[in-house]
């Protein structure tokens, strides 16, 4: 019981710090902010290492192999595909240089 | 313990880095640092977990990651800026599934053993979430990829469906909290949620996505976060929680630029009316000024400012390049060039921003509805190229049109405006724009790209 308080403090903590911050970023990194976080939720990557190291039968390793591609795909394509768009991003001063 | 103690603290320091690296999304300066160290933060993360775990087998792992790799990178350097709502629908769906199926298989490896009613119950808001998420976004990324038809597809009672096997999936949440013996409760939440997940979204228009896309980026997170409480892992709980007050930020942001409810939208069916059941039907002909790219070209060169309102048709017609090749022209002569973007410009939050910034657009030449409304009235043109109902003053004016009430741009305040259009289809609301009938306004017909083509041309020529 008591661990889950703890969670459930942490959860609601940082559901507040993200209010916070979130509603600081312009409309105009509304995307990259959408596809940075779901790069974020591909946090799920950490469980998934952990469920993946103790699976006991195939069908568990191959549904664990399946979190672990999906968790994969959203950390490295989240995080590539942001950069990528942020790269455009740029002022009128640094395009006269 | 130390090991212990050197997770934890890793943990937390993942946290923080998550939070600054969000925090530096404030400013488009300082936007790609911040992304890295989100970066660094999820790197930091998975090292430690790795590190600190001693696990049976590791192929399972070592498999799982390579294939994500290959996918993740692939598409990330592929996808086109147009396709970026698809990519963030899949990927919404692919966390919303990694995020139930972690939760599944935790419950199933200590099945037997002791399970806290705490753990069934986030196992189960795991598994929910995590698979509505994932059908629902599959769906989504369906309707804007196009291979699922994008206009809302309707069925009899559906909202009694749709009630009947939400009461149905809920109730396995009480059937596992009082045995927890077996795992028949998860398996009937997720075979309902997955149903669930193709009901609830298709029903919905494709112009409504970008509402969909938020609101599912907000579930995969609270999927995460979920799974958190089933590890007791504070680092997926704060993740996701972070994720999650985002999605909820920008879905609010949307349906406010819409002017609608998020239950108005989720019940699905806006627009699949036509037009012949509208409520405003003076479909009569009446007369629009047209006029020529050379017309255009001549107000151009004598106005000192110009608000371009660019709309989805400008993607569609891939003219974002020309457009920005005319406005190079156009500085060098004095005339100060802004960019009034609506939050539903594109298909999805800021996405016609990206577009924009693809074909070289400086971003401080970007300006939000709040930041732009005011200046219209001093301002010399306004093109307005495949934008409609974000334009309508009707919005602001008749309180029995469909549109009144939703935020739009003051076009109508400018000296001059003109209009890019194929054709006086209307828009998505299926109402007349009164913009156009304007004695300021002049409508310039044809496909977006070819018009400003002529347009450069002809103010070369001038």
């Amino acid at each position: 019981m008591e661990s889950l308080l703890i969670s459930a403090t942490i959860f609601i903590l940082a559901i507040f710090v993200g209010y916070e911050i979130i509603t600081k970023v312009p409309p105009t990194l509304h995307t990259p902010l959408m596809s940075g976080s779901n790069a974020i939720s591909g946090i799920v990557i950490v469980g998934a290492i952990l469920v993946a190291g103790q699976v006991s039968n195939p069908l568990s390793g191959l549904l664990a192999t399946i979190a672990l591609t999906f968790a994969t795909t959203n950390v490295i394509g989240g995080f590539m595909v942001t950069d990528r768009m942020l790269k455009m991003f740029k002022r009128t001063k640094d395009k006269e240089k | 313990m130390i090991l212990n103690n050197i997770e934890e603290i890793s943990y937390i320091t993942a946290a923080v880095l998550f939070i600054i690296g969000l925090k530096k999304l404030s400013s488009p300066a300082t936007a790609r640092t911040g992304n890295a160290l989100s970066g660094l933060a999820m790197f930091l993360a998975v090292l430690v977990t790795i590190v600190g775990r001693t696990s049976v087998t590791w192929e399972w792992i070592v498999i799982g990651v390579a294939i994500g790799v290959v996918i993740g990178s692939l598409s990330a350097y592929f996808v086109k800026m147009t396709a970026m709502p698809q990519m963030v629908a899949i990927f919404n769906g692919f966390g919303g599934g990694a995020s139930g199926l972690v939760a599944y298989l935790e419950y199933y490896n200590n099945s037997g053993g002791l399970i806290t009613p705490a753990t069934s119950l986030s196992v189960m808001i795991s598994v929910i979430i995590g698979a509505i998420t994932f059908m629902g976004s599959f769906i989504a990324f369906g309707k804007l990829q196009g291979f699922i038809p994008s206009r809302p597809i309707l069925f009899p009672i559906r909202n009694i469906i749709n009630g009947v096997i939400l009461i149905a999936t809920l109730s396995t949440i009480l059937w596992i909290l009082v045995d927890n013996t077996h795992l028949t409760p998860i398996y009937a939440a997720i075979t309902f949620s997955l149903i669930l997940g193709v009901l609830l979204i298709i029903p919905i228009g494709g112009a409504d996505m970008p509402v969909v896309v938020a609101l599912l980026n907000s579930y995969s997170g609270i999927a995460a976060a979920a799974t958190g409480f089933v590890l007791e892992n504070t680092i997926l709980i704060i993740a996701g929680s972070l994720v999650g007050a985002s999605g909820i930020i920008l879905t609010r942001i949307m349906t406010k630029a819409m002017n609608r409810s998020l239950a108005n939208v989720m019940l699905g069916g806006f627009g699949s009316q036509d037009g012949s059941s509208s409520p405003v039907l003076q479909k009569e002909e009446r007369p629009v000024t047209t006029a020529s790219a050379s017309d255009v070209a001549m107000i151009l060169e004598y106005a000192r400012s110009v608000i371009i309102v660019p709309g989805y048709g400008l993607a569609v017609a891939q003219a974002q390049h020309q457009l920005r090749e005319l406005s190079d022209l156009l500085k060098p002569k004095g005339v100060s060039i802004k960019y009034a973007i609506h939050p539903v410009a594109g298909r999805m939050p800021g996405h016609m921003n990206v577009l924009l910034a693809e074909a070289n657009v400086p971003y401080d030449e970007l300006k939000d509805i709040d930041e732009i409304n005011g200046e219209f009235q001093r301002t010399d043109v306004a093109i307005v190229v495949g934008a409609n109902d974000v334009t309508n003053p009707v919005a602001r004016t008749d309180s029995s049109s469909p549109i009144f009430g939703m935020p739009i741009l003051n076009v109508d305040q400018a000296q001059t405006v003109i209009v890019l259009k194929r054709s006086m289809a209307s828009g998505f609301a299926g109402v007349e724009n009164e913009l156009f009938h304007l004695e300021k306004t002049l409508m310039l017909f044809g496909d977006a790209k070819n018009s400003i083509e002529e347009v450069i041309s002809e103010t070369k020529d001038l």
